[in-house]
């Protein structure tokens, strides 16, 4: 991770961007895009994590458990799904800001900043989805283990390994809008170089600059990522299954 | 199905494996979040972030990255942290304390910014020009002439014709402010303006209307740095039809925000980083940024010129566009914003 620092103070010469430095230019940038490549999946990757963390649990309850409200608070996440990440970004920032109420955080323009307002973002995709198939396999599963003998806890289990796939399919989608927002990012990293610097806002920048060619390389390592992280999601998928039910 | 079933029920099965599951996810989310944690805190250890909020012309040229670099090398001990957004939302982050410094150029809107004792220290530490672009066919024959009446032209070509004829950033950036006084300087009110048929707001940062402009063959103002980067990127075909003279100067300032108003701001830090940039070492940096990869540079060092008040033409102009007025005198920065005795101010 520290590449690009080491690198960069050891090797000067490069930023002084005349032609016979080009090759310590590209290397420079080689570092820097692993190094970008490397935050983006960890902060998304955390974000999405800490997002199934709550997110599991809490679909867990809506799905299972009838109680007053329950509708209400299924509709709410479905809603939150379409949360604009601008204005999520511009809400975070408020209350980060030093002048907000959050401020003595000192969470702004921090890798830990972004990954709590990824967090938020995808908190709601992972609790809807998760909602949705426990909902789905639901009855009929969860009467047939009862009917063969399983006590509420067990038969609740049962559920979970049913729609093992669905959740599986919440985190990849939790991750994958994670690694792929912007607003976040931007308004809460501030896009800060070698600090905060992740791919989308990477993209935006190198966009404005007219940076073109290397705009779309960055595009392409991360729909690269994304579908290789999908990908692993899917083995994964196959081998947890199999372990479920030995 | 049945199978499964038959003889699996066997509660403390389950509640080990439950209990390994849920043992597996919290392991994973802690090793990751110490991770991060590690990662940071080593990125930053004993290095003090110093924050700078700056326009969108200084960081896109990549004049900031070579800043950056240097600065970083011989203090080790300090991480420059550019935020790049337009002069209006930088001063919006100095005020909300999340900045310790500015690096924008917009007198008017630096003048207040200081008025209101949010900012100290003011340093002038580069200039250019700002140009008025255009499609090579250049309807509306304002090449080569001067900027208030090549805007008439353009007022008085789109006023006849009523097709799409200039677009504006229209986001309070040190370019939109600069555009909105030259169209005052040319007798137009901006306001009015904006509902024109021919008159395109695009609402976003210079490259993304420089594109547009390019597309739809549209005049634009444009600062200059961004203007050459992306020609000589054969990005867009926009010719340079209105440069330099005295209503298109540029001025870049630093500002250090004052933190008796706002308490957050590392003053100190700031100082050092301003006393740096007008420092022989930042100046050559400036003058020799580009001219290897454009064949011109991109903006020009002042602080030499400032400190010996040599009577050129383009100090006249600076002075006259840029400096603030306290009383009888014009001031770069008025001795009553003048925080400390760095003797920075001759």
């Amino acid at each position: 991770m520290n590449v690009h620092q080491v690198g960069g103070l050891a090797n000067m010469d490069y930023m002084v961007r005349n032609r016979q430095n080009k090759w310590r230019m590209d290397m420079t940038v080689e570092s820097d895009l692993i190094q970008i490549t490397l935050q983006s999946l960890l902060i998304s990757g955390s974000a999405a994590l800490l997002a199934s963390a709550i997110g599991l649990p809490a679909g867990l309850i809506l799905g299972l458990k009838k109680f007053k409200g329950r509708a209400v608070t299924i509709g709410v996440f479905n809603s939150l799904i379409g949360l604009p990440t601008v204005a999520l970004g511009l809400i975070l920032y408020l209350a980060f800001s030093n002048a907000g109420p959050l401020g003595f955080l000192g969470l702004l323009y921090t890798p830990l900043g972004i990954i709590i307002g990824q967090t938020i973002l995808v908190t709601p995709v992972m609790i809807s989805v998760t909602t949705e198939t426990i909902t789905s396999v639901d009855d009929s599963i969860r009467e047939l283990a009862l009917t063969l003998g399983a006590d509420e806890r067990a038969a609740a289990f049962t559920v979970v390994r049913e729609s093992f796939g669905g959740i599986l399919l919440a985190s990849s989608a939790s991750f994958s809008r994670a690694i792929a927002e912007l607003g976040v990012a931007l308004m809460i990293g501030g896009n800060i170089r070698g600090l905060t610097r992740v791919l989308t806002t990477s993209i935006a920048l190198e966009t404005t600059r007219g940076e073109i060619a290397l705009g779309l390389g960055l595009t392409l390592i991360l729909i690269t990522l994304i579908l290789i992280v999908n990908a692993g999601l899917g083995l994964l998928r196959k081998r947890v299954q199999w372990w479920l039910w030995e | 199905m049945t199978d499964m079933f038959s003889g699996t029920y066997r509660r403390g099965i389950f509640v080990q494996r439950e209990t390994r599951i849920a043992v597996a996810a919290v392991l994973v989310v802690v090793i990751l979040a110490g991770t991060s944690y590690y990662i940071y805190w080593n990125q930053n250890q004993g290095r003090d972030m110093l924050v700078i909020s700056t326009t969108t012309s200084l960081y896109d040229t990549g004049l900031l990255d070579v800043i950056k670099e240097r600065y970083e090398q011989e203090n080790p001990n300090v991480i420059l942290a550019f935020i790049s957004a337009g002069t209006g939302i930088a001063i919006t982050h100095a005020k909300n304390g999340d900045a310790d410094m500015i690096l924008v150029h917009s007198p008017s809107q630096e003048y207040s910014f200081m008025n209101e004792s949010y900012g100290v220290n003011r340093k002038i530490f580069a200039y250019n020009y700002f140009t008025i672009v255009g499609p090579s066919s250049d309807v509306a024959e304002i090449n080569q002439t001067d900027p208030i009446s090549a805007l008439q032209m353009i007022y008085n070509y789109g006023h006849a014709h009523n097709t799409s004829l200039w677009i504006t950033r229209d986001d309070f950036s040190g370019t939109n402010s600069k555009e909105i006084s030259l169209w005052g300087a040319a007798g137009y009110n901006y306001t009015q303006l904006r509902d024109e048929p021919w008159f395109v707001s695009s609402g976003v940062g210079m490259a993304s209307t420089l594109n547009i402009a390019n597309e739809q063959s549209l005049y634009t103002l444009s600062d200059i740095g961004t203007y050459v980067k992306y020609k000589s990127d054969e990005l867009i075909s926009l010719d340079q039809l209105v440069g330099e003279g005295q209503e298109l100067l540029n001025v870049y300032s630093a500002i250090v925000v004052n933190n008796t108003t706002v308490s957050f701001a590392k003053f100190d830090l700031a100082m050092d980083f301003l006393q740096w940039i007008v420092g022989l070492t930042a100046q050559q940096l400036i003058a020799d940024y580009g001219v290897a990869d454009y064949g011109q540079g991109l903006f020009f060092p002042v602080v030499d010129m400032l400190e010996s008040e040599s009577p050129t033409q383009i100090f006249g102009w600076i002075r006259e566009y840029a400096f603030f007025n306290d009383g009888e005198d014009l001031y770069e920065c008025p001795p009553g914003w003048r925080f400390g005795e760095y003797g920075l101010y001759g």
